[in-house]
């Protein structure tokens, strides 16, 4: 008999300031760690601590989530450490919403959704794709997902505010109890 | 449906994840032109069965547009690299080359115009067929 | 037991549950089975060997097979928005208390009026149809076509909606294995052990395909690798799932069935695996060929491959005495299976001249008689197999005798299930020797590397007996044989079926044949060959090998119609998975969706976004709401969400330079502070967005988009970024979402905000076109002074986060100015009577700005922008083109929108010449007259001029007029 539970638990992660930076990341990387408090992330990946994490969006572009309280100073020191670059610093706090799955098997709820094999990313690792028919991203962090999983895995997805409801829903129907992708 | 690695992020995408752009390699021509030129530039495009270049975005991704090399008829992929590119780089030739031995560029990298223009001849272009069944 | 299932044997059925009897309805009988059986083992056992009817003639039928391939067995499945039609009972697991229909068949299977065109057949020969209703013309829409539509269609749609769930998933893999028969699960081991991860699909709910079935020690080979593949961690065994097409670069469909076998169980009913494979290999097996004989569709002749599955899967016997008619070795098993059940055998009649093989030669040892070189002249009976008459295979068909039986277990050979191999490109040859097509290793499909990337194993690379892994006896060649007997007479093969779904026989191949159709594509297009949802599985190969004879050339030169996905039909569910109802398409929301959707607002679909079109009051219609919002706007002050307009932040040491080129007029030189209204157009000249641009600061603007722009305008950006000027220093972000954005708007909207507190906004601080950052309400806004309404307007940008409570707030301080929400309708009726554009009205990809009467938007000082050269051209700065006026209704009726001004004469093609079409028309509550806008041919020398507009039935006229209706001077916008 099928495991009744569903497949993840989805937590809705509001609160989170974020600050979107486009610049050479190899000239400036420097300044922008500093001003970010965390390490420029590779290709593809994110660095994190404390509660920021630093995300790597595209050759010029990363991202910095981190807590709300934390964001206007943190955008005013971005922006005063990328005044001589040719740069762009903006707050997109409110531009996006945020999803967390844990539980059970997180990532075959992605993999019902998103063209991507989740267990291939690493657990830094930073995947922008699609979830069904909306923009997301994928960011993998290992940790104690508890509820049993035995890898511990905890998948953040992030996707743009106006489709806040349809990812709840596409979400939802994903994890739902019973429909485990383990061959029967 | 095609895979297509982008050369900024390295994620091999899938066909759903990209945006398609057409041609490569188009050279613009702006105001001054000459009625021809702007034509060839604007409608003329190759539409080869066999060896073609083209521009993709990765845009459910990183954003980036970048150009592939493919086989529009076997859907071989021989690369891709940056849209920064004002002609393939060489060793994107060079995997052409090696899949497909008897084609060869048709652009003049000393002529600064890589238009095709409606009356240009294709290059050669060997592809293996895949109509024929016996 | 036996009383409800007469035909099952009592003892075996490797696949049956005998303490587990399942109850069903057939056609509204109540019957019994067994768990495990099919829909169709239930019902032979059941003695219920009618099963359907055909499409064209409504021949009663029987199953012919017992698997995917079955044309005949096709029963309506289930009840409600359960229904299911076109289910074939074979593969349809027998779950308890189901309900099936049989087709095709009115009042009932044994009494059908429709087949009443089965005494018609020699009327009904191929192309029947398109000779016969191409005159008259006019007959074809009133008479024949009716006709034709109702009589068509195989089953009825389902009248409910499907309550069941569907899903999808990725799946990864470096090599997936299409087939869980003994040649896919050993190729599954070997790929394991080579490493990598290993997806194996079966389609049934068994493994081992026909081993168990064909081999003494099948079942224990199949168990024994099935063992060892659970314990490597690398594998994933799947069953109940059929690869159903393979595409470009190893992308698999495949459809699992989770609840199929039980709707209740609470899962899924199926789901649709979308797999990337490294490799994949075909293990796909081998489908039977029927043989065309005089006779071959009556109940009772079934695929010998099947009678055996029937007797050794489901302990069920299709008949008492089986006779078996082959060109193979193969069908011996079948014999032999039948003895073993306690069958009798009257006779195997074998084409070839002469049978000796191991297989043979057991069954005359076990004192079956077997006749070689002989054929079936015809079978007797109508309604079920009751006797055959034999014949020479070399011969007319002079019946030599007549043999009693029940069922007639036939055999042509077998051909690969080379569909997916196909799909993708892999090439086939013909193999003389053996009678079949197979892949072709030296021409596979090929992968994203130009490798092959499919491989073909066991018997659907050809290698029927897969004898290396079965050990299985060694058989004697096949005699390819088509027609029995050779030389049929024209009588005998208007009776030998190639396709049974669509009633397709010898006849019809042939006579397309000597009508020219040479090309099999065509030829299987004008008799419907291969065209039934069975996609000629067994019809074919039989069908092409006639054909080719017909055109007197081998069959290799006739080729084989192009296979396509899917293998089997897909239910819709699958492809549909979650994206039904209120998940069917992502709708985009505002920060105030809620807001608005509480007040009644009608909503607007503006791409995926959700827009109140109005909010209507009480009994108000919609008419009623937008006229009341407009006077309200006009008359005091009103609000609209304008956040779904796209917001670009463009940045960097040449974004002057940048923006220069991508919009029609200057933005390098708009002083900071200050908002411009700008054009956008394509490279080759069109209209394609506008909207207003504010300089933020030196190095930063911010581009206003249209609700529909956003995206697309960001991606022209970044495309001409990245592609043309990549050396240029600019940074864009779309960032439209991070702001709630309110219009409001009307004499009192200063006064309103005033109210909120934190900003000067006197004209003298804020003029006109002018934008200013604050705090409004305690919320941290940027104000533009801007108007899309003609009215005195701010539009106010907050943190999304933060704009229901802006919104409410403005409501608050505006109530007893009598504040009104407005929506999109009242919007664009507002813009219409100042003369202003939409996107999408106005323009439609053919228009230039120049025909807007927007020069003043055209920078004439720039050398170049996107869209100049083409502005050029001859075409686009000739006089004649259509362009913008207002239009005046004569009689005071609001004009047809879309509708053409008609002009003197013809065109080519005898329609009436045109010289303009309206764009926009409302009724203008402001105005309380009808007002529209169009593009006229030379519009604006021609005012005053009187326009016919013709619509069906109906005619309006329109006199030509400045298009901008109110407050020419711009005197409110400004105060």
């Amino acid at each position: 008999m099928a495991d009744m539970r569903p497949l993840a638990v989805i937590t809705e992660a509001t609160g989170l300031g974020m600050v979107l930076i486009r610049a050479d990341l190899a000239r400036a990387g420097d300044a922008i760690a500093e001003a970010a408090g965390l390490p420029v992330p590779d290709v593809t990946r994110f660095t994190a601590d404390a509660g920021r994490w630093l995300g790597w969006m595209a050759p010029d572009e990363l991202l910095l989530v981190l807590p709300g309280a934390d964001l206007t100073a943190t955008l005013a020191a971005l922006t005063d450490a990328l005044a001589t670059e040719h740069a762009l610093v903006q707050d997109v706090s409110d531009m996006r919403c945020v999803f967390d799955l844990a539980g059970r098997k997180p990532a075959q709820v992605l993999a019902k959704l998103c063209p991507v094999d989740p267990n291939a990313l690493p657990a830094d690792g930073l995947r922008r794709t699609r979830a069904a028919q909306v923009a997301c991203a994928l960011w993998r962090r290992e940790g104690s997902g508890g509820h049993g999983n035995a890898a511990g895995e905890v998948w953040r997805i992030v996707a743009f505010r106006s489709v806040r409801d349809y990812l709840a829903g596409i979400l939802a129907t994903a994890a739902a109890p019973g429909t485990d992708l383990d061959p029967r | 449906m095609l895979t297509l690695t982008c050369p900024y992020c390295h994620v091999a995408a899938e066909e759903t994840e990209l945006a398609p752009g057409g041609e490569a390699h188009l050279t613009r021509h702006g105001p001054g032109s000459t009625d021809e030129a702007f034509e060839a530039y604007l409608f003329g495009r190759r539409n080869p069965k066999g060896v073609h270049f083209e521009r993709w975005r990765h845009l459910y991704g990183c954003g980036r547009w970048f150009l592939a090399a493919r086989d529009t008829m076997t859907l071989q992929v021989f690369g891709t690299y940056p849209a920064q590119s004002k002609y393939p780089p060489r060793h994107i030739v060079d995997a052409i080359r090696a899949a497909r031995p008897g084609w060869a560029p048709d652009w003049d990298e000393t002529s600064g115009d890589s238009a095709p223009g409606v009356g240009n001849d294709p290059a050669p272009n060997p592809t293996p067929t895949r109509d024929s069944f016996v | 037991m036996t009383g409800k299932q007469p035909f099952r044997l009592p003892t075996g059925g490797r696949l049956i549950d005998r303490s587990k009897p399942i109850g069903f309805r057939f056609d509204g009988r109540q019957m019994q089975g067994l768990a495990g059986d099919t829909l169709a083992s239930a019902l032979l056992a059941g003695g219920q060997m009618l099963m359907g009817r055909s499409f064209k003639y409504h021949r009663p039928r029987g199953p012919l097979a017992s698997g995917v391939e079955e044309p005949n067995a096709l029963v309506g499945l289930g009840q409600g928005g359960r229904f299911e039609p076109n289910q074939r009972a074979t593969t349809t697991p027998l779950i308890q208390g189901v309900v099936a229909t049989s087709q095709n068949a009115w009042p009932g299977l044994t009494r059908d009026v429709g087949a009443i065109n089965d005494a018609l057949w020699r009327f009904l020969p191929a192309g029947f149809y398109y000779k016969t209703f191409i005159h008259p013309r006019a007959a074809w829409m009133r008479l024949f076509e009716p006709v034709i539509r109702r009589a068509a269609g195989l089953g009825r749609a389902p009248e409910l909606p499907d309550p069941d769930r569907y899903e999808q998933a990725y799946g990864f893999a470096d090599v997936v294995v299409v087939g869980g028969g003994i040649a896919g699960l050993n190729a599954a081991r070997a790929a394991a052990q080579a490493g990598g991860r290993v997806i194996v699909l079966e389609q049934t709910g068994h493994w081992g395909g026909r081993t168990p079935v064909d081999h003494p020690d099948g079942q224990a080979a199949i168990d024994r690798v099935v063992q060892a593949l659970r314990t490597m961690s690398n594998v994933t065994l799947r069953r109940n799932t059929m690869a159903t097409g393979l595409y470009d670069h190893g992308y698999l469909l495949a459809r699992e069935a989770l609840a199929d076998h039980d709707p209740n169980a609470g899962l899924p009913r199926q789901r649709l695996w979308r797999i990337r494979a490294g490799r994949i290999i075909t293990a796909t097996g081998a489908l039977e060929r029927p043989l065309a004989f005089a006779g071959n569709d009556v109940p009772g002749v079934m695929l010998a491959g099947a009678v055996r599955d029937y007797l050794v899967d489901h302990a069920v016997a299709p008949g008492r005495r089986i006779a078996v008619v082959t060109n193979n070795d193969d069908a011996y098993r079948t014999a032999l299976a039948a003895l073993d059940a306690g069958l009798e055998v009257p006779a195997i009649l074998d084409a070839r001249p002469a049978a000796d093989g191991t297989l043979p030669q057991a069954a005359r040892a076990r004192g079956i008689r077997v006749e070689t070189g002989t054929g079936i002249a015809r079978v007797l009976g109508r309604m079920r197999v009751n006797g055959l008459q034999f014949c020479a295979q070399q011969g007319e068909g002079q019946p030599l005798g007549v043999i009693d039986c029940d069922v007639i277990a036939m055999s042509g050979g077998w051909s690969p299930v080379v569909h997916l191999w196909s799909h993708c490109g892999g090439k086939l040859r013909w193999d003389p020797a053996t009678a079949l097509f197979a892949p072709d290793p030296d021409r596979p499909p090929t992968g994203a590397d130009g490798e092959g990337n499919v491989t073909a194993v066991g018997a659907a690379a050809g290698d029927l007996r897969v004898a290396d892994l079965t050990g299985a006896v060694a058989e004697d060649s096949i005699l390819p044989v088509w027609i029995v007997p050779a030389n049929a007479t024209r009588k005998a093969r208007f009776k030998m079926w190639l396709d049974y779904q669509n009633d397709v026989k010898v006849s019809d191949v042939e006579l397309a044949g000597r009508e020219g159709y040479r090309s099999v594509e065509h030829a299987k297009r004008y008799t419907t060959l291969g065209m039934a949802t069975d996609q000629g599985k067994v019809s074919n190969i039989n069908g092409l090998a006639v054909l080719s004879d017909t055109l007197d050339q081998p069959i290799a030169a006739t080729g084989t119609t192009t296979f396509r996905p899917p293998y089997a039909p897909l239910t819709l569910g699958t492809i549909a998975a979650e994206a039904r109802g209120p998940l069917f398409q992502p709708l985009r929301r505002t920060p105030m969706h809620r807001w608005h959707e509480a007040q009644g607002a009608q909503w607007e679909p503006v791409g995926l976004w959700r827009r109140p079109y109005c909010y209507p009051r009480g009994a108000e219609n919609r008419g009623d709401a937008v006229n009341r919002e407009i006077l309200a706007v006009r008359g005091g002050v009103g609000t609209l969400d304008a956040s779904t307009l796209g917001k670009i932040l463009v940045k960097g040491p040449d974004a002057g330079r940048f923006l220069d080129m991508i919009y029609t007029n200057m933005m390098s030189t708009l002083p900071v502070g200050k908002c411009r209204y700008g054009l956008i157009c394509s490279e080759n000249g069109f209209l394609v967005d506008d909207g207003v641009v504010a300089r933020l600061s030196d190095d930063s603007w911010l581009c206003h988009t249209t609700t529909g722009g956003a995206e697309r305008i960001h991606a022209h950006m970044e495309d001409w970024l990245q592609c043309e000027w990549w050396d240029w220093q600019v940074h864009t972000a779309n960032i439209t979402e991070q702001y709630a954005q309110i219009a409001i708007a009307g004499p009192r909207a200063r006064a309103v905000l005033d109210r909120l507190g934190g900003m000067d906004l006197t004209a003298g601080t804020l003029p006109f076109m002018g934008w200013a950052d604050g705090l409004l309400a305690g919320i941290p806004v940027r104000v533009y002074r801007i108007s899309f309404s003609g009215e005195l307007s701010f539009e106010l940008a907050c943190p999304a986060g933060q704009g229901l409570a802006l919104w409410e707030a403005i409501h608050q301080a505006g109530a007893d100015f009598g504040i009104t929400p407005y929506g999109t309708e009242a919007m664009h009726v507002m813009r219409a009577e100042k003369g202003f554009i939409m996107i999408g009205d106005e323009t439609d990809g053919t228009v230039i700005p120049q025909d807007l009467g927007l020069n003043w938007a055209i920078s004439r000082k720039k050398p170049d922008y996107i869209g100049k050269r083409a502005q050029e051209r001859s075409f686009m700065t000739s006089p004649d083109r259509w362009k913008l006026v207002g239009l005046d209704s004569i009689d005071g009726r609001v004009l047809p929108d879309g509708a053409y001004a008609v002009a003197d004469g013809t065109n080519a093609t005898g329609q009436r010449n045109t010289q303009g079409r309206i764009t926009s028309t409302y009724h203008s509550p402001t105005l309380g007259r009808p007002i529209a806008m169009g593009l006229v041919h030379r519009g604006p020398d021609r005012m005053g001029e009187v326009l016919e507009f013709a619509v069906p039935g109906d005619s309006f006229t329109a006199r030509i007029v400045d298009p901008v209706f109110y407050d020419r001077e711009g005197t409110r916008a400004n105060g």
